[in-house]
C-alpha cells in the first residue's frame, strides 16, 4: 500500500482547502434560494471536506474531526428534521409539509414558506453529509491499513 | 455471445437516436409541455409554478420553490432513499463483532 500518510505536503494542502470546501458548502446551501444548490449539493460538498481529510491524513487520526459512530445518527437527525419541519405543520392546523402552517409568529405566509424551505434544506444537507460519509467509513471497515 | 450484446446495445443507441428526434425543439413555445393548457384542456401545473412561484413562497429560484414546497413530499422520499442506502451498507459491511 502507499504510505500517503506520511506525506506533509498532501496533509498540510489538505489542511488548508478543507475548510474553505465546507466554507463552499454552508454558502451552495443557504443561497439555495438565490442560486442552483441546495441540500443535496451543499450535503455532497460537506462530505467531500471531511472525506478529504480522511484520506489525507488516514480514518484514525479524521476521528477527531468527524467521529465513525456520528454517521448514522446524524443522517437519521437530518431526516427527522425534515420530517419535523412537515408535522409541525400538521400539528399547527395544516396539511404536512405545508409550511404556511408553521406554528411561527410574526411572519407573512410567503416568508414562512421561505423559512420552511430552508429548515427543509438544512435537514437534507445534514442526512446528505452524515451518509456518504457514513457509506466511506463502512466501506473501509476492516482494512488495518486505511 | 458478445457479438450478441454489442448488437443489443447498437439496436438500443438507434432506438434512442430515432425516439430522440421526435423530442421538441429546445425553447419551443409550441410544444405540447410548454403550452399553457395541457391537451385536455385543463390548465397545466408548469405555467403556475411559473407565475405564482416567487408570491407563494418568496424565493427567487422557482427550482428550489418547486422541489422543497410544491414537490415536498418527492424530496422527502429521496431523503429517505439516501438514509435508506446507508443504514444497508451500515448492515451489510460492517463486520459483526465477535464475543470472545
Amino acid at each position: 500500500m502507499l504510505k500517503y500518510k506520511n506525506n506533509p505536503i498532501i496533509l498540510l494542502v489538505s489542511r488548508v482547502v478543507s475548510p474553505f470546501i465546507m466554507l463552499f458548502a454552508l454558502y451552495v446551501i443557504f443561497h439555495g434560494h438565490y442560486s442552483p444548490g441546495g441540500g443535496f449539493q451543499g450535503g455532497t460538498l460537506l462530505a467531500a471536506a471531511l472525506l478529504l481529510m480522511r484520506l489525507a491524513a488516514g480514518s484514525e487520526i479524521a476521528q477527531l474531526q468527524f467521529k465513525r459512530i456520528l454517521g448514522t445518527p446524524l443522517g437519521s437527525i437530518g431526516v427527522l428534521i425534515y420530517f419535523g419541519t412537515g408535522f409541525a405543520a400538521l400539528l399547527s392546523g395544516g396539511e404536512f409539509l405545508n409550511y404556511r402552517f408553521l406554528p411561527l409568529a410574526g411572519f407573512t405566509a410567503a416568508e414562512l414558506r421561505s423559512l420552511g424551505i430552508l429548515m427543509v434544506e438544512i435537514g437534507v444537507g445534514l442526512a446528505v453529509m452524515a451518509i456518504l460519509v457514513a457509506i466511506y467509513d463502512d466501506l473501509l471497515e476492516g482494512y488495518p491499513h486505511d | 455471445m458478445k457479438i450478441v450484446n454489442y448488437l443489443l446495445l447498437i439496436v438500443f443507441v438507434a432506438l434512442l437516436i430515432y425516439a430522440s428526434s421526435g423530442l421538441p425543439n429546445r425553447g419551443d413555445v409550441d410544444a405540447t409541455m410548454h403550452r399553457e393548457k395541457s391537451p385536455a384542456g385543463s390548465p397545466g401545473a408548469s405555467s403556475y409554478y411559473i407565475r405564482n412561484a416567487y408570491k407563494d413562497a418568496n424565493t427567487p429560484n422557482m427550482v428550489t420553490v418547486i422541489l422543497a414546497d410544491y414537490r415536498g413530499y418527492d424530496t422527502l422520499g429521496e431523503e429517505t432513499v439516501i438514509l435508506t442506502a446507508g443504514l444497508i451498507c451500515y448492515l451489510i459491511l460492517r463486520k459483526k463483532r465477535t464475543r470472545s
